[in-house]
């Protein structure tokens, strides 16, 4: 049950990357190898912490459960478990898991002869937590600038920190990582729909081509770029909007301290027209 | 060990121009001879055009752009006609909806008359361009998902700038034409509902907003890292499955559990990017007709802890001042 009906011819040995044959098994649908155990290991480790940090907290309710970093006065210095050290150890659990997890994405490209394009995309994803979580912290000094652990708790550091440059929205990397995000969403619309339209077609007719595809866009926009062209700009899309979603945290207190509307003023200011 | 990723194309073959598969309806013709660009082939279809105008597109383009001009003129009028200034501050610059006193009354021109008439021009638009989706796809005999996704959009665009105000008594409601300002109505409209964090919808929409961003990150990664097996021909792969949709159902399979298949990944992401308007849609109009302060509401209902307050309540001046609430 747990093999697809062409799945045997592919589960092959090789392609590892530590660990030789050692770790080379499967488990019902999950590939292991060395960053399986890994990844286990940190994943098991940090959502143990989070339950225990939970227990020493005022609630079990799950949209308030809340896991702190430290207090702004511990610095970068490790800090007293109740007291942030737990935020600590989960955020290197959670590194941890999230970089075995993308090796362990290498491993199973190399073990399908696939290109090395998900776990690539999957760093871009790593990059951005890590630049949340530990770069902007380390830049500004202590590790109390890391946002909580907690489904309204980060919501109301990402609200705190936005209104702390008076309007976010006004930060030029913001403007750009939002407008990624939305152009991937239309872009990933458009995409799902042509594919779908062409193999469910109007009724009584046959299943559409990529000719189909291409004129439909031709017709419609005047360009179609291409059963290949639509993934290469997809990625690049979905990746814009995370690196920007890094740029703009990382420039906010690092970079700029005062508003984000204030930021603006160099245009006015510009010799052309002052 | 370099191996060929497939980021662009290095050899670009050319051949005639392909001219587009015959439409069964519409009383035009595709426009121009197409072309090619080398530039444009290093990342997709070399190919440029042709393009189908017909009465639906010619209607659309020519609202669309009445609506840009009319708000570019009164951009004008606001910086006294100077060109140059016009660029200075174009960021900064607004045609803004009507003052509140004039309800769901049409307004005076200068006082959001054009707002009105500019709304009135881009809605036209919006909707010729939806039938122009549906008419295209049905005359090459296919299925009609882009304008439903399309339609998906337009509710987000509707509630935004005509159910919601007309439920809130005014056009005042509306969004403003202008960069900043309307980055600042988005602002001002959260805060003044107590935070839109709190409106589930809201998490919602953003949730389906980053997962489809997710998705397709994760989409286009294994259909590119699968193309030298030919996984970009979709289609082919769909109806005839190849060792290309093989292997990437089992990279999936063997690094999370669980895979799509070569169709129904696209139902994924249809449905990923369709909720994300149509929940953020549905969480726009219950603000401030519905629910007066998500926060309040997420408090009511468990969700968000009550803050202790340690500042005396403070009157809101809008009410004072005599303002739609």
């Amino acid at each position: 049950m747990t093999m697809l009906s062409f799945e045997k011819k592919y589960r092959v040995r090789g392609g590892t990357l530590v660990g030789g044959d050692l770790f080379d098994f499967w488990v019902g649908p999950f590939y292991v190898g060395f960053f399986g155990v890994t990844t286990a290991f940190f994943s098991i480790l940090g959502t143990a912490l989070i339950f225990y940090g939970a227990s020493m907290g005022p609630t079990w309710n799950p949209w308030q459960i809340n896991i702190a970093p430290p207090d702004l006065s511990w610095g970068l210095s490790a800090a007293p478990l109740a007291e942030g050290g737990l935020w600590q150890a989960i955020t290197i659990c959670a590194i941890g898991a999230f970089g075995s997890w993308a090796l362990r994405e290498v491993e199973i490209c190399r073990k399908l002869g696939m290109g090395y394009h998900v776990p690539f995309a999957f760093s871009v994803a790593i990059g951005a937590y890590v630049t949340l979580v530990v770069i902007r912290p380390v830049l500004m000094g202590a590790w109390g600038h890391g946002f909580p652990y907690g489904i309204f708790s980060h919501l109301d550091w990402v609200s705190n920190v936005g209104y702390q440059y008076l309007h976010f929205h006004y930060n030029p990397a913001h403007m750009l990582a939002v407008t990624f995000f939305f152009t991937t969403t239309m872009a990933l619309a458009l995409h799902g729909s042509l594919i779908l339209s062409s193999v469910n077609p109007k009724k009584g007719e046959t299943v559409k081509t990529p000719e189909h595809e291409d004129t439909y866009f031709r017709d419609l926009i005047g360009y179609s770029v291409g059963t290949l062209g639509i993934h290469r700009v997809g990625l690049f899309l979905a990746l814009s909007a995370g690196f920007w979603s890094a740029v703009c945290i990382v420039i906010s207190g690092p970079f700029w301290t005062r508003s984000w509307t204030e930021w603006w003023s160099w245009w006015l200011d510009l010799p052309i027209w002052s | 060990m370099i191996e060929y990723q497939n980021i662009f194309t290095q050899v670009q073959a050319r051949a005639h121009p392909h001219d587009g598969v015959p439409f069964s309806h519409g009383t035009w013709v595709r426009s121009e001879e197409p072309f090619f660009s080398y530039w444009i082939g290093k990342l997709g279809n070399a190919q440029i055009g042709p393009f189908y105008l017909g009465f639906l597109g010619l209607a659309s383009i020519v609202c669309g752009a009445l609506a840009f001009f009319l708000i570019g003129m009164n951009y004008l009028a606001s910086v006294n006609w100077n060109p140059i200034m016009l660029v200075r501050n174009l960021f900064w610059l607004s045609l803004d909806p009507p003052a509140p006193k004039y309800g769901l009354s049409w307004p005076p021109l200068n006082d959001g008359g054009w707002y009105m008439i500019v709304s009135t021009f881009l809605l036209l638009s919006v909707l010729l361009w939806w039938g122009r989706t549906y008419v295209r796809a049905r005359a090459l005999g296919m299925g009609t998902h882009v304008a439903w996704a399309f339609a998906s959009a337009i509710w987000l665009f509707l509630v935004l700038g005509l159910f919601r105000p007309i439920l809130m008594g005014s056009w005042s409601e509306g969004v403003p034409y202008g960069i900043f300002s309307h980055l600042d109505w988005t602002a001002a409209f959260s805060i003044r509902y107590g935070n839109l964090f709190y409106n589930p919808f809201h998490a919602l929409s953003i949730v389906f907003l980053y997962g489809s961003t997710l998705l397709f990150a994760m989409h286009a990664a294994t259909i590119l890292a699968v193309t030298r097996y030919g996984g970009d021909r979709e289609l082919e792969q769909i109806t005839d499955r190849g060792t290309a949709t093989e292997r990437a159902a089992l990279f999936w399979r063997w690094t999370m559990g669980f895979n799509a298949t070569m169709e129904s990944i696209h139902r994924w992401a249809w449905w990923f990017a369709v909720l994300t308007t149509l929940t953020g849609g549905i969480g726009i109009l219950l603000t401030g007709t519905a629910v007066d302060n998500w926060y309040l509401w997420a408090v009511k209902h468990g969700v968000a802890p009550a803050y202790v307050t340690d500042w005396s309540p403070v009157a809101d001046p809008a009410l004072a001042a005599g303002g739609v609430r």
